[in-house]
């Protein structure tokens, strides 16, 4: 290898380290291409249409006039007069609040019991076929949504349903027609109970990975100190993974401001008395129904702004909550990043 | 928080131990065994319910959720594949989902390389520009985006989606192979260009292959997002003939409540369900590892 440093030119020398080395055509044309392709179409696809959208937002655009005036705030300031779109906003927000919070706590449940819910003595364990449950409940997250909307729509019909079969079944004829769907009280619980049960598999995976990464012996110390499983899990484990908790709920929330593809499965009309309307669809239908593009893109906007406030509130709760500052496993925070994989396959 | 535990817990530690002993073990494993076949019983039931009634007629799915048909009706998927048009919106999703995805592994793992391994000037703001990709709301897009691909003549064209797929699963590629190409050892990328190669063949012939345990992992995950990908083709191909299978599913749904063909209905979803099976089953290990290690390493 040492040979070759003396080659005129000098551009392969290990010695140069690779960000000082000269500028070739190679160099150049490789560099050009590889990210000036890549970068073309994402510029043009993905971040050109959030810029204009903010600039849409502040117009009447029906889409198809020709003319498309500049009407400044006035479409914000309708936004906050519209009954629908306000309801939307509460569902929403419903959603956004109800969702992650019984879904982290379902994942978080299920993933200590496999964890450490095993025999108190000896190594620290899983339960006996822990395997099996993380195999079958991370299934869901295969199933394009749409598809797990559409199952329950049918497990949820009122006479011919999974659901009002197995309460008949038990005895509780009351339920024989029950509208699940179709009834203000229940259409947004049973809603939410399904986007939750699409979620809880890829958590429960996410929370496995991090409760592996808490250091065995401050587990082993704690038992010796007389903790239980349920001390443990409540007192080491929990504030061990609070980040992954935090990111978790992050995306979590940012999947129930959407909700678009759930919703539109099971009531494409927003539901009772709109009672399971989500802004999503109430912008879908805007544009794409009624052209109103401009104040569709408005919609888009608070849609963004809320999402990003709601992570702001989750950050802040999660810092003043925050005792101590844990020192955190590597693996821990490896598996942090691996969150926004929940995101992708949700789109 | 173990300080506060010790004192108090040091006297009765002994005595816990003991009365935690091997029949509170029991208890505490039936319990959570209970919860658990529960969980599994409801995640589980649906799917099999659907599966039954996919075999079954329309009038036997409305008297009795749970009867064994009379005859299987295999005919319920023979109809749902041509009549009701899931063969063809299979055949579309086939398309757009293999050609998205060999172009944006591509692309991804050309972006992510040079992000990763080369310093120059604005490396950080593409990365970040990236990272916002990744965190707004598609729906803050949607608009713009359909006027975008209309004035481009590439609305309701399986080439325009298979762009805007490739553009919205790019930043996810890339933010995660960034990490990879990252970690890959230097030393053998210096000997392949004093062997003489170029800054072309060492990606190609020498780090590509390297990372290819990456691009796996990278690669089944963005084969579930697209092919479950639901609102870019409801918003942006709206040309019945070239559905893809979601939202063929959505349209067939909201169609039955009409002509009630609930089989066909059922079945339909079974045929969407089982690719991602298949691929779920045979990359079970490799998902949840990927989830588990979130670098893919």
């Amino acid at each position: 290898m040492t040979s070759t440093t003396t080659t005129p030119g000098g551009l392969e020398r290990p010695a140069v380290r690779r960000r000082r080395r000269k500028l070739t055509f190679d160099r150049v044309s490789f560099m050009a291409v590889f990210l000036i392709l890549p970068l073309a179409i994402f510029v043009i696809f993905v971040i050109s249409p959030f810029v204009q959208a903010l600039y849409y937002s502040l117009t009447d655009w029906t889409g198809f006039s020709p003319t498309m005036d500049f009407v400044g705030l006035s479409n914000y300031v309708k936004l906050f007069g519209d009954d629908i779109f306000l309801h939307a906003l509460r569902n929403n927000v419903l959603l956004a609040v109800v969702v992650p919070f019984v879904t982290i706590v379902l994942a978080l449940a299920i993933s200590v019991m496999i964890t450490i819910g095993g025999p108190s003595k000896g190594m620290i364990r899983g339960l006996k076929g822990s395997s099996f449950y993380r195999v079958i409940s991370f299934f869901p997250y295969t199933v394009p949504a749409i598809v797990i909307g559409l199952i329950w729509a049918e497990v949820y019909d009122p006479s011919a349903g999974l659901l009002n079969g197995v309460l008949t079944g038990l005895g509780l004829k009351g339920f024989a027609d029950f509208p699940w769907l179709g009834d203000t009280r229940t259409a947004m619980p049973v809603s939410m109970f399904v986007i939750v049960w699409s979620f809880v598999g890829f958590y429960t995976v996410l929370f496995v990975a991090a409760i592996k990464g808490v250091p065995a012996e401050t587990l082993e110390a704690a038992r010796l100190d007389g903790a239980g499983r349920l001390r443990m899990a409540v007192s080491i484990v929990i504030p061990q993974i609070r980040d992954n908790v935090q990111t978790a709920y992050i995306y979590l929330g940012i999947a129930a401001l959407d909700a678009f593809v759930y919703m539109q499965a099971m009531n494409p009309g927003g539901g009772p008395d709109n009672s399971t309307l989500t802004m999503s669809q109430e912008l879908f239908t805007v544009a794409f129904r009624k052209g109103q593009f401009g104040y569709a893109t408005a919609m888009g906007v608070v849609l963004a702004a809320v999402t990003l406030l709601f992570a702001a509130v989750v950050f802040t709760v999660s810092r003043l909550t925050a005792g101590r500052d844990v020192p955190r496993a590597a693996s821990v925070r490896r598996a942090e990043a691996a969150a926004p994989l929940a995101k992708e396959s949700r789109a | 928080m173990t300080a506060v535990t010790t004192d108090k817990a040091l006297s009765s530690a002994p005595a816990r131990s003991r009365v935690s002993g091997s029949g509170g073990d029991a208890a505490v494993a039936s319990v959570s065994h209970v919860l658990l076949v529960i969980w599994s019983i409801v995640v589980i039931v649906p799917f099999l319910w659907v599966i039954l009634s996919s075999f079954k007629t329309t009038k036997e799915i409305l008297a009795n959720p749970f009867s064994l048909p009379a005859h299987w009706q295999f005919e319920n998927y023979a109809h749902a594949w041509t009549d009701a048009g899931i063969g063809r919106y299979f055949l579309n999703t086939v398309i757009v989902v293999a050609c998205a995805l060999v172009i944006v592994m591509l692309l991804g793992a050309m972006c992510a390389y040079v992000l990763a391994r080369f310093q120059f000037p604005g490396n950080r703001a593409i990365y970040y520009l990236m990272l916002a990709g990744l965190t707004f709301p598609v729906f803050l897009a949607i608009v713009p985006l359909f006027f975008i691909l209309r004035n481009s003549g590439l609305l309701n064209t399986l080439p325009g989606l298979i762009l805007t797929y490739v553009a919205f699963a790019l930043p996810f590629t890339v933010f995660f192979l960034y990490s990879f190409f990252k970690s890959l050892p230097d030393d053998v990328y210096e000997a392949a260009l004093i062997d003489g190669a170029g800054e072309w063949r060492a990606f190609f012939q020498v780090m590509l292959p390297m990372a290819q345990p990456g691009m796996a992992s990278v690669a089944i995950f963005n084969f579930l997002g697209l092919w479950n990908q639901f609102l870019l083709p409801v918003a942006l191909n709206t040309d019945e003939s070239r559905y893809v299978l979601t939202q063929g599913m959505a349209s067939f749904a909201s169609q039955a409540g009409y002509s009630v063909d609930f089989g066909a209905l059922f079945a339909g979803v079974v045929m969407t369900v089982i690719p991602v099976l298949v691929i779920y089953i045979i990359f079970q290990r490799r998902l949840e590892g990927s989830v588990s290690s979130g670098t893919f390493r």
